[in-house]
């Protein structure tokens, strides 16, 4: 938890919109000692920062995206919570600026909790560029409460809401909160109408506003659309992510791993630790060192990076909601809204985190199936990684591979739409401008990131690297390898195959790096090859995705994807290995 | 024929057993209120209802079009005062009762008119369609449409929302689709982008179906 030296005497929470750069001003006001935590009970995340406004110690809270104080999701839910149960000496409203009029109504609403309320009106400079300038004076005069206006990505006007929430802690009397009223249309049109009043006093000029630039209509129409995405995948995944971080920078790191590290490393051990039994914890073939830290230092870190990057140059561009509007039509198919393709690409990257982003789809339906699509068939970016640099030499395999992945997909997919009770999913979803990412902001996403998947994953690849020790040791190692013999028979695999499974749990990608040692050793024949991968692509989520599975859908539904995933994994191993005994095909 | 609100009351409850819950009659016990003798009997001197068995009542083809009238009248008059005046949803169905006494002959068409021919009341029943709804469709440009059946670079003003999962509505709200916001469509394949005030939305083809346009 927090461990911050000084306590806080001030709270100030930053209430808003989604996609109205509330963690940008965040950033901005807060220093060094930022905290990401789970509000109690749930999954969503509230950033803590601490800054010093004037002679205060504040903490400033980062709350999820509000529409209303009339709460839909999860995240809004926590919003309101924060709000009724912090005791906030200042709320900071963030709305963008070119929004004004629909995102006052909640500034309205605000108001109704009694707090002291500061409104900050960001993007100032996208406003003024549309033709629009707002009178913050009088529109601060009308609303009686300070408007500021600002461009917090750099850093314009910060100054000037450090000076107001300074003045705002002043005073000392603390007014009681009140709580918020139930939801009425009535009063809802009220506060519409009330901002389209204010509006048209306070905003000057008013031009036709944003229009689909040429490159809009190209993203979001099939033609193109379907092209962009294609080169998005191939260039950011397959030639960045795959070629240059699987291929050439595993290789460089594995070398230097296998060349300097692991013989230093191998040295140290025999003469420090004369016992075998504690010498293999440690350098063995499964050792922390030299399987633990160099799959997850010289392997796993460079491809997820890699993939973050991307991603965040994806997500700060405005692409994905675009990619959305695209994709709506054909998800709906498979039970899913155009919103899933978020989680969906994200499972590219990492699947563990994907699946927490499942929350974000409004009904659990869709919760469901996007989890057991994630858990069966979207490779993450370091098992990517790895299949692509085990499967290039043999670009046949690669395109089998592919396309049985994509079928399963499809298939299981249309099957779940169908049997899956609930509502149909609906969609909806805001389109940002098309924005040129800013490299500041994506350096600092990509780290946050990479920080929680190294915190994730090392202790992981540790505690799996003890666990096969130890069963190792007591022997239950050779009974599970033994238990999965039969099951690798029938699918035409070699008995050897079954640690790569075993492992295939603690992590996805250390199951597929297995294979990577296995057919750098040339066990397998093509078809083998294959019927490895796909069953190591469809098997159980690595343990991470699996507890995240579980602690997102709960304990029975957790459990019942997991058998589910697996029995699917197999089923398909056996068929294909079926097939190509009946069919004599050979790859 | 003018009659009075009670029967038009008895009409209405009739008519939405005949033609929503698909019952020929209607018992005088399911009436929300029991009504006095001399209406039942002036309707049935009238031929506008008969009296088949005991206790129960049901429309004469006649009687069909005159409930079907009233109906409509109902639920226009609740379109009026929900849309244009502002009442609040509990007042709605006895001043629309009250209201509706006022629409007969032509009036109730100057209305349909007004309103851009709206298809639904407040609470999601259908509006029995009138001579002037047929005409209108049958005109190029209808008042109020569908975001759904709009061209691109189509505008004009949210006129009302008609979704019956009160969630939904409640989401669309929040969001800023509200009647009375300005609205243009911008794309209609694969999906539906809308832009809204300032802001842009994606929506499926069931949500765009749901948002009413006042079109101009």
């Amino acid at each position: 938890m927090d461990t911050v030296k000084n306590a806080a005497d001030k709270k100030i929470l930053l209430v808003g919109q989604p996609n109205v750069g509330k963690s940008v001003i965040f950033g901005c006001l807060t220093g060094r000692y930022v905290t990401v935590s789970n509000y109690p009970g749930t999954t969503v995340e509230v950033s803590r920062g601490r800054a010093k406004i004037g002679q205060n110690n504040c903490e400033i809270i980062d709350t999820p995206g509000l529409y209303s104080i009339f709460p839909i999701t999860e995240e809004e839910n926590v919003t309101l919570r924060l709000i009724e149960n912090e005791s906030p000496d200042v709320i900071v409203q963030v709305i963008d600026a070119k929004n004004l009029e629909r995102m006052l109504p909640l500034t309205f609403q605000l108001m109704l909790s009694n707090l002291p309320l500061v409104l900050v009106l960001n993007m100032f400079d996208e406003t003024l560029a549309s033709g629009m300038t707002i009178d913050t004076a009088l529109l601060s005069e009308i609303l009686q409460i300070p408007v500021i206006a600002t461009v917090a990505i750099t850093s314009q006007g910060i100054g000037q809401l450090n000076k107001i929430i300074e003045e705002k802690l002043k005073s000392r009397l603390k007014p009681a909160p009140a709580s918020f009223p139930k939801f009425s249309y009535d009063a809802m049109k009220n506060w519409y109408d009330k901002a389209r009043g204010i509006t048209d006093r306070a905003v000057k000029k008013r031009d036709s506003g944003r229009k689909l630039t040429r490159l809009d209509q190209m993203l979001i129409s099939p033609l193109f659309g379907f092209p962009i995405l294609a080169l998005v995948l191939y260039f950011g995944l397959y030639q960045f992510v795959g070629v240059f971080g699987a291929g050439t920078v595993v290789d460089f790191l594995e070398g230097g791993f296998e060349k300097y590290i692991n013989p230093a490393l191998a040295n140290l051990a025999n003469s420090y630790i004369p016992w075998p039994v504690f010498n293999s914890l440690f350098v063995g073939e499964y050792g922390i060192f030299t399987l633990g830290i160099r799959y997850a230092v010289a392997i796993i870190l460079p491809i997820v990076s890699l993939f973050f990057l991307v991603f965040a140059i994806i997500e700060d561009s405005g692409y994905l909601p675009r990619l959305s509007f695209l994709l709506d039509r054909s998800f709906k198919k498979i039970g899913l809204s155009g919103r899933a393709v978020i989680p969906m690409i994200l499972g590219l990257g990492c699947d563990t985190m994907a699946t927490m982003v499942t929350r974000t789809l409004p009904t659990s339906r869709e919760r469901i199936i996007a989890t057991l699509l994630l858990s069966l068939c979207i490779p993450c970016s370091a098992q990517i990684g790895v299949i692509l640099g085990l499967l290039s030499a043999t670009p046949i395999v690669l395109l089998a591979w592919l396309a049985i992945i994509i079928l399963i997909f499809v298939v299981i997919g249309a099957i779940l739409a169908k049997v899956m009770p609930g509502d149909k999913p609906t969609f909806i979803i805001e389109i940002p401008p098309l924005r040129f990412p800013q490299l500041s902001n994506i350096l600092k996403k990509t780290f946050a990131r990479m920080k929680w998947y190294f915190g994730e994953i090392v202790p992981l690849f540790v505690a799996a690297s003890i666990l096969i020790w130890l069963c190792q040791l007591t022997g239950f190692f050779n009974l599970m390898t033994g238990a999965l013999s039969y099951p690798l028979y029938l699918m035409g695999l070699p008995a050897k195959a079954a640690p790569v499974f075993i492992f295939g749990f603690f992590r996805r990608d250390y199951g597929a790096a297995g294979l990577y040692d296995m057919h750098k050793e040339h066990l397998f024949t093509n078809n083998q090859l294959l019927i490895a991968v796909v069953v190591l692509t469809l098997f159980l989520p690595c343990i991470t995705q699996f507890l995240i599975t579980i602690k997102e859908r709960g304990i029975k539904q957790g459990i019942g994807i997991s058998a589910f995933v697996l029995a699917v994994a197999f089923g398909v191993g056996m068929l294909l290995n079926f097939i190509f005994n009946y069919s004599g095909i050979i790859l | 024929m003018i009659v009075s609100e009670a029967a038009e009351e008895i009409l209405e409850a009739l008519w939405i057993s005949y033609e929503e819950e698909k019952h020929e009659t209607l018992s005088l016990s399911e009436l929300r209120t029991a009504p006095e003798i001399h209406i039942l009997k002036e309707l049935l001197e009238a031929k506008i209802i008969e009296h088949p068995e005991k206790d129960k009542i049901k429309l004469t083809e006649k009687g069909l079009h005159h409930a079907r009238d009233a109906v409509r009248r109902h639920r226009l008059a609740e379109r009026l005062l929900t849309d244009e005046l502002a009442v609040k949803s509990s007042l709605i169905h006895d001043t629309a009762c009250k209201f509706e006494h006022h629409l007969h002959k032509g009036i109730d068409s100057n209305v349909c008119t007004l309103l851009g021919h709206p298809k639904f009341c407040p609470h999601g029943k259908p509006i029995p369609p009138g001579n002037c709804c047929k005409e209108e469709s049958k005109s190029a440009l209808p008042a109020v449409s569908k975001l759904s059946t709009l061209g691109h670079g189509q505008d004009g003003h949210i006129a009302y929302l008609h979704t019956l999962d009160p969630k939904r509505a409640q989401m669309l709200i929040s969001m800023g689709v509200v009647p009375g916001a300005p609205i243009k469509l911008l794309a209609s394949f694969p999906s539906y982008l809308f832009k809204l005030g300032e802001g842009q939305y994606a929506v499926d083809s069931s949500i765009a179906g749901e948002i009413y346009v006042r079109l101009g």
